[in-house]
């Protein structure tokens, strides 16, 4: 196994990324098992799982499974300290200062949810601005649309130029002294253009907003650091990163949270209770009302240790590669129109074939084993900018390889085939 | 798996690219529009009511091979037809489609029906069901005098 182990931080020096094998991956994730012909290109709208974390589960919910943070027997502290031990390990994913500036919550759009209603209600004001991009997930952009409309504020989209590319001069040109928060992804999971989110970020404090990023589709492939990017929250979701569904977690600069008010309430997130009034505990457990996802955590911090262990470095360069690759021959083929991601695309590629609808030609791969996503992405705006009903979109994970690109390419060639 | 051929039959393909009486009435009795939200696919239908009977009936939108072609299917069969015919085939389509008990056909219908058939083929695929039955919902809306949109989700 091409591994990269013993690796503490980014500190550490390593010798440029080593290639990953995704044909030596594929053994651990059980789904090949079961159909080793499965051209498995929809990591994008979520990742397989590996052993280690279906086992993980299992092995958790037999052995050490007890409610957290409630009981004094020994079998609810060992339940705690694993929960909390997957919090270190998210912490240490992202590198944030705090292992408590990490919040479990269900999923990216939780945690996006979390910010516009607890720090939004709070803070933005009549009048001010919320400015995020054209390539937003419904989930970056409906919380902010709605907060917008409870308290009187605007919504301000920066748009992408004509090749894909994040425009940061018009970006610019939007930000004013109202913004009061930036949201965007890092990358786009419709196009694949990665954005330049640490001038992103620059460009946000220097207007005086804060800033959220949507990593939903960069943390399963490059390496974060919201230390050195300065974000004030970054969210992802556990099961694109080869995590169970159901986990997902916002990180938050600790100054905010702590100024923050709770968002749902109950037990488990506070201090007193008494008729006439209550207090809250502090970050993270203000923002974790009620028994939380005890097993999904722990499963997600076996998913992070998956990751670890193949590196980031890695899979970035990997996916690149195959990214490349597939763009190289899917342009290649008549017909096919790929849809442009600016300078820099990572694991998303999205097409359309002349004259043939994205359902069909997803009907068709699938008859050829190929799994795919068809349709708008949760993208509908950028659909409507587009011109377009919808795309085919194929992405990329650890377990795929050139072999997968070949047999898309062949399975779009039948596609053309039937509907020629 | 069924083989692709059974779902995109020749005359399924020939509608998809060539859809009949796809056009906008522009004085229709009654119209409605469908939408699929899980593909984006919008359909408009219109129709002209001469009494009880179906004068006119015609459709516009963008949508894959299998709801064109329903739609184009559903207006052949449906010119000149009663509304309770309508109905009838509706009834009886939707259940060949979705696999479900088949209600009574009159036996004047079951050419019409027949002329149906080839849509049958979405039963295996439970994801394109919602294609081959858009344009109907939205005929029965329209001929209800709903002005919302339909949608199948």
């Amino acid at each position: 196994m091409t591994t990269v182990s013993g690796r503490i931080g980014r500190a550490t020096a390593v010798p440029g990324p080593q290639p990953l094998d995704p044909r030596r991956i594929r053994v651990e994730f059980p789904v090949f098992d079961d159909d080793p012909d499965l051209v498995f290109l929809d990591s994008a709208a979520s990742a397989q799982k590996p052993r280690a974390v279906i086992d993980g589960l299992a092995a958790f919910y037999r052995s050490d499974y007890a409610n957290v943070h409630r009981g004094v027997y020994r079998l609810s502290q060992r339940s705690t300290d694993l929960f909390e031990e997957a919090r270190e390990k998210v912490r240490a994913y992202l590198n944030a200062a705090d292992r408590d500036e990490i919040v479990f919550v269900r999923n990216t759009t939780e945690a996006i949810n979390l910010v516009a209603w607890s720090w939004g209600e709070a803070f933005v004001k009549t009048g001010d601005e919320v400015l995020i991009t054209d390539l937003e997930h419904h989930s970056n952009l409906v919380p902010w649309q709605m907060l917008c409309e409870r308290v009187g504020a605007r919504l301000v989209v920066a748009p992408t130029d004509a090749t894909g590319e994040f425009d940061l001069a018009q970006f610019e040109a939007r930000l004013s002294p109202r913004t009061r928060m930036v949201a965007v992804t890092q990358l786009s999971n419709v196009t694949g253009a990665v954005l330049p989110v640490a001038r992103i970020v620059e460009l946000a404090h220097s207007a005086g907003a804060k800033i959220l990023i949507d990593g939903s589709q960069a943390a399963p492939r490059m390496p974060v650091d919201v230390t050195a990017l300065g974000c004030d929250f970054y969210a992802f979701t556990g099961h694109k990163v080869y995590g169970p569904t159901g986990i997902g977690v916002l990180y938050g600069r600790r100054a905010l949270l702590e100024a923050m008010p709770p968002w749902q309430t109950g037990g488990g997130m506070i201090e007193e209770v008494t008729y006439p009034k209550t207090t809250f505990q502090g970050p993270p457990h203000r923002f974790e009302a009620g028994t939380p996802d005890i097993a999904g955590a722990v499963g997600l911090g076996h998913a992070l240790d998956f990751v670890e262990r193949l590196g980031r470095d890695c899979i970035l360069a990997h996916e690149t590669a195959l990214t490349d690759y597939a763009v190289r021959l899917l342009s290649q083929i008549s017909g096919l129109r790929v849809l442009p991601a600016g300078q820099r695309q990572l694991a998303v590629v999205s097409f359309n074939l002349d004259g043939v609808h994205p359902h069909d030609v997803g009907t068709v791969l699938d008859q050829h084993n190929v799994a795919v996503r068809v349709g708008h992405h949760c993208a509908q705006p950028l659909m409507d900018k587009l011109g377009l009903a919808g795309t085919v979109r194929a992405s990329f994970g650890v377990y795929n390889d050139e072999a997968d690109v070949d047999a898309l390419v062949r399975a779009i060639e039948a596609a053309k085939e039937m509907f020629r | 798996m069924m083989d692709l051929r059974e779902l995109y039959q020749d005359i399924i393909l020939d509608h998809g690219r060539h859809p009949r009486n796809f056009r906008k009435i522009e004085r229709p009795t009654h119209t409605a529009q469908g939408h699929n939200p899980l593909c984006g696919d919008r359909v408009t239908v219109y129709v002209t009511l001469d009494g009880e009977r179906i004068g006119d009936v015609a459709f516009e939108g963008r949508g894959c091979a299998i709801s064109t072609a329903a739609a184009s299917l559903m207006t052949e069969v449906l010119k000149g037809k009663t509304m309770a015919e309508a109905a009838e085939l509706f009834a009886h389509f939707h259940a060949r489609v979705t696999g479900a008990d088949e209600p009574p056909l009159t036996a004047s219908l079951s050419a019409d029906a027949e002329r149906l058939e080839p849509l049958t083929g979405v039963k295996a695929y439970p994801s394109r069901v919602k294609c081959a039955t858009l344009s109907w919902h939205a005929l029965q809306s329209a001929l209800k005098g709903e002005t919302r949109t339909v949608k199948t989700e």
